[in-house]
């Protein structure tokens, strides 16, 4: 099969790699570039676990052909940066994961959903993520780490207020 | 006891930044360098047929393909508890998925390729579909050979039949007591089969390398229990325990589906034909539906009897459960539920027979409660219809027969503490028990409904928990266990029973995923029991550490021994106030004396757990004497439900779920499993279901079809509420709680639904439709010849 040399912006580094046309971008991404964050769950876009920022818009990576994201920028959860983000934090705080599978890609669709909307309910923060499945949490926790995030601005966010919304009984 | 510092509190999990920030490492995720080989597996497509002949030839010729391996190479039988299965089919397959061949090969796009090229030749059998079909006394033997499969002395099979273990419980006279009850209700009701949904799929890579080493890295939750599985198996290549290392880095989600050994025998196996190099199997996601394990399908026949003042006196509990193609691990939850199927009651006259049953269906297997989620939803529908007939409120009713401590449980032993009457009546108290809530628009109907539930971890009597720990030279701690962090907060757990004992805080302490080369033994993370077990292995070791760090100060400095303790990471003595050494000053280098030389050295700690009260002794007729479960995790659960009576379409308002965990040692992770639990519960009675057609293949092996819950899903509130009355011999009184959530969450909406729009659904899942045809009158529920109306209750 032809071979193709593709070159993308990953995680800030533009890095080039040789693909195949039928070559999925989460395998590129995982096998060819080392980026691990983003899961194999389902490899036909039904879990999100894969989730990844696409030119700045969430993408299942299963569903993406690798020579398609030939010039875009990729940014996966190892790109938020060296230091949490708010979001991060507040996952951490509200332990809002368990065995962490689906974290990198619910964090990604979660920082998307705050980019578009800095302030959402709890139904449009339950609908921007009911794309990506979590089996361990039952989301509640997922939902009070975003609620958390959206309520105290982008700035904010730290600190362990989603706790403290859960007594101890 | 002093007041505690790290047990009891909301310690932040000590996994929590890997996983946000996508530093954890899963078995996928690791590198294993460009000689990795990777296997893909040729399945039947038929339930049930003879293997007449495979072609290997086209396959092997494509380029990139390493080898291709069949049955015949490996003709050597494995299992947990009864050894029922091969590596690969031999002669016959029984079950559509099942292992038939593999191709190793270079990339996973030339071992899929080729593997389409191996050709098998089937003689299609009749597949035995369901258990009333399997256990016509004409059926089909799906084990001819059933008598002669090794298992373990309390397995029970009936030779020449599909029935592969028989546990009877027998207290009193059932019989009897039943003519002297007021009131009797028989029926019939039916769960079908679920799958786990790990949003990880199975995957293992294995290396036998050249110098006689295997290592396998593996998606599991029982490291140990794999290692002795692949020895037994593998047993004429001639390995040795010591000379097979099974790593578990991060799982991402178990549930159960990830204990034991299913496709991971396919790692270790493919491995040792392709010396050298390592050899990856992942499970596709229609794999992981079909040929992992899968809840087992019941079908359950109650009869209860009970006086006018709301005694129960007497129960008749007959379990078929469809036990699927190969029943290794599945026969143990069948004896699980066959010991414990009155639930959390006092019922003094008990017959209990549960049936374990070999179908043509995928093999069933463990998935988070064990036997118990399956009955629980027969059980509470009757206890609710029982209350109903004599004219009594159903939690006044569980209430007046709840079990408690020291009561005889249905095999003998003396029930264990824990407080069920006060989790029934904060339950009760928090969902509102009494107070009909008003329907949010008109067409809606609100309902509640009450349960309590019971768990015992189902494990071998001598399931044992180790841990080693190890100082740093600044005084941190590195801790080794083998219990597996599946999600449920395991290792910060551990960590925290560590820090009480040394301390230390949590943050000083290194808990990491097992590696069976150094970690400690644990038998396998399975029955909410690690933090009881293993919590108690890991205080002994802690225990043993503090021991050695008194004994060096008592001979470096005389102070009496029993005058130290431990604060701050510091020793002290009672007896001489202005004493304090830090553990780093000592916990490496040692004490050095007047005379320049030094006392004590590196201090390690190493503790085990057995329970030693238990047995599996008891008379196979009666299953009475013995102490075949540890202990008992009691609780109770309700929902308030709206339900729109033109579509049934069912809106869980609220849940509330009382649980006796004996000591939170994390209360927040304690709530997480409620929380995780309760809905994956509600799933399971309210979509979920695995849907075969009439030759045994599933029709839904994917999430598109087979639907969980998102978001979106889930109820407006889950409130969690903890009881904490002491375990003796756990951990700071901890007992399990992981399975227990997930328990009542069928009952209580099937209760809720009835009070909402009275409608009794006997079989699960409570669907829209089903319920909009119940209300309609024109339900036909296939599971009843009757044609699934509720049958009049009779009363004698």
């Amino acid at each position: 099969m032809k071979k193709h040399e593709i070159t993308m912006k990953v995680n800030g580094e533009v890095r080039s790699v040789i693909v195949e046309p039928n070559d999925v971008l989460l395998d590129v991404l995982r096998e060819k570039l080392g980026i691990k964050s983003p899961k194999i769950g389902c490899e036909r876009g039904d879990c999100g676990a894969c989730t990844i920022l696409l030119n700045g818009r969430t993408v299942r990576s299963c569903l993406v052909l690798a020579i398609e994201a030939d010039g875009c920028e990729i940014v996966t959860v190892e790109g938020l940066g060296e230091t949490l983000t708010p979001l991060q934090q507040a996952f951490l705080d509200n332990n809002a994961f368990q065995c962490g599978f689906c974290a990198p890609g619910m964090i990604l669709t979660a920082t998307e959903l705050l980019q578009k909307n800095p302030t959402p309910d709890d139904d449009e923060i339950k609908e921007g993520i009911s794309g990506n499945l979590c089996r361990c949490t039952g989301y509640q926790p997922i939902v009070d780490a975003i609620r958390t995030v959206s309520r105290s601005g982008k700035s904010g966010g730290r600190g362990k207020s989603g706790r403290s919304g859960r007594p101890h009984e | 006891m002093n007041k505690m510092h790290y047990v009891g509190q909301n310690e932040v999990r000590i996994d929590g930044l890997e996983k946000i920030t996508g530093a954890a490492r899963y078995v996928d995720d690791l590198e294993f360098g460009p000689n990795l080989l990777h296997a893909e597996i040729v399945a039947s497509p038929y339930a049930h047929a003879l293997i007449t002949s495979i072609d290997t030839s086209e396959a092997e010729k494509v380029p990139g393909v390493v080898k291709v391996l069949t049955g015949k190479d490996f003709p050597y039988k494995f299992g947990l508890y009864m050894k029922d299965r091969y590596i690969f089919a031999q002669d016959r397959v029984r079950f559509a998925g099942e292992q038939v061949a593999a191709v190793i090969a270079r990339s996973p796009k030339i071992a899929k390729q080729a593997a389409q090229k191996v050709k098998v030749t089937y003689e299609e059998l009749t597949p035995v579909l369901d258990v009333d079909n399997a256990l016509k006394p004409t059926a089909k033997l799906i084990h001819p050979e059933l008598g002669a499969y090794p298992r373990v002395p309390w397995f029970f099979p009936k030779e020449r039949t599909n029935i592969a273990h028989w546990r009877k419980t027998r207290k009193g006279d059932a019989e009897a007591a039943m003519r002297e009850a007021d009131v009797v209700l028989e029926d019939v009701y039916v769960v079908p089969r679920y799958a786990h949904c790990a949003i990880e799929p199975h995957v293992i890579v294995g290396l036998y390398d050249l110098a006689g080493r295997l290592t396998l890295w593996s998606a599991s939750q029982s490291p140990f229990t794999q290692r002795n599985v692949f020895a037994e198996t593998l047993a004429s290549l001639g390995l040795s325990h010591k000379d097979i290392r099974v790593v578990t880095p991060y799982i991402g989600g178990g549930f159960g589906g990830k204990a034991g050994v299913s496709m991971e025998i396919l790692g270790a196996a493919l491995a040792t034909a392709v010396r050298g190099s390592p050899v990856k199997v992942r499970w596709t996601r229609e794999q992981e539906f079909c040929n992992t394990y899968q809840r087992q399908g019941l079908t359950a026949k109650l009869k209860m009897g009970v006086k006018r003042d709301g005694t129960i006196v007497a129960l008749e509990h007959t379990l078929h459960f469809d036990a699927g193609a190969y029943v290794e691990y599945g026969a143990n939850v069948v004896n699980a539920a066959g010991l414990s199927a009155t639930g959390p009651y006092r019922v003094p006259n008990v017959k209990i027979d549960s049936l374990c049953i070999y179908t043509n269906l995928p093999p069933g297997g463990p998935y988070r409660g064990f036997g118990y989620s399956e009955f629980h939803f027969g059980l509470e529908s009757h206890i609710d219809r029982l209350a109903e007939m004599i004219g009594m409120d159903p939690v006044a009713f569980r209430r007046h027969n709840a079990i408690r401590e020291g009561d005889t449980l249905p095999y003998g032993a003396e029930m264990n503490p824990g407080n069920l009457v006060e989790a029934i009546d904060r339950v009760a108290a928090d969902i509102g028990w009494g107070k009909k809530e008003t329907p949010s628009r008109p067409g809606v109907s609100t309902g509640k409904g009450f349960s309590l539930f019971w768990k015992s971890p189902a494990m071998p009597p001598n399931a044992a928990s180790s841990a080693f720990l190890k100082f740093n030279e600044d005084g941190s701690v590195n801790l080794m266990v083998s219990g597996m962090e599946i999600g449920q907060g395991f290792l910060t757990v551990m960590a925290q029973i560590a820090a009480e004992e040394l301390a230390l805080p949590v943050s000083k302490i290194r808990v990491e995923t097992p590696d069976t080369d150094r970690n400690a033994y644990e038998w396998q993370t399975v029955g909410s029991h690690v933090t009881w077990g293993c919590g108690n292995a890991v205080r002994a070791a802690a225990r043993e550490a503090r021991e050695k760090m008194f004994d060096v100060v008592h001979r470096a400095y005389g102070f009496d021994p029993a005058d130290l303790y431990l604060e701050n990471e510091h020793v002290k003595s009672r007896a001489k106030p202005d004493f304090t050494l830090a553990y780093r000053d000592f916990v490496i280098s040692g004490i050095q004396t007047p005379h320049g030389n030094f006392l004590g050295g590196p201090v390690l700690g190493s503790g085990m757990f057995m329970p030693e009260f238990t047995s599996a002794t008891g008379d196979p007729e009666t299953s009475q004497g013995g102490h075949p479960n540890v202990h008992y995790t009691v609780g109770a659960a309700a929902a308030s439900v709206e339900v729109d009576r033109a579509t049934g379409k069912v809106r869980v308002l609220k849940t509330s779920l009382a649980v006796d965990v004996g000591k939170a040692i994390n209360p927040d992770l304690v709530n997480g499993q409620v929380v995780g639990g309760m809905v994956q519960g509600l799933a399971t009675v309210l979509y979920e279901d695995m849907k075969f057609d009439e030759r045994g293949k599933l029709l839904n092996p994917n999430f598109t079809d087979y639907k969980i819950p998102t978001a979106r899903d889930i109820p407006d509130v889950v409130s969690p509420i903890i009881i904490e009355t002491p375990q003796p011999d756990g951990p700071f009184g901890a007992r399990g709680v992981g399975e227990h959530t997930m328990i009542p969450s069928a009952p209580i909406i099937a209760n809720a639904v009835n009070d909402a729009v009275g409608v009794r659904i006997k079989s699960m899942p409570l669907t829209a439709e089903k319920i909009a045809l119940e209300i309609a009158g024109t339900y036909a529920d296939p599971h009843f010849t009757t044609g699934g109306r509720c049958k009049m209750p009779t009363e004698n």
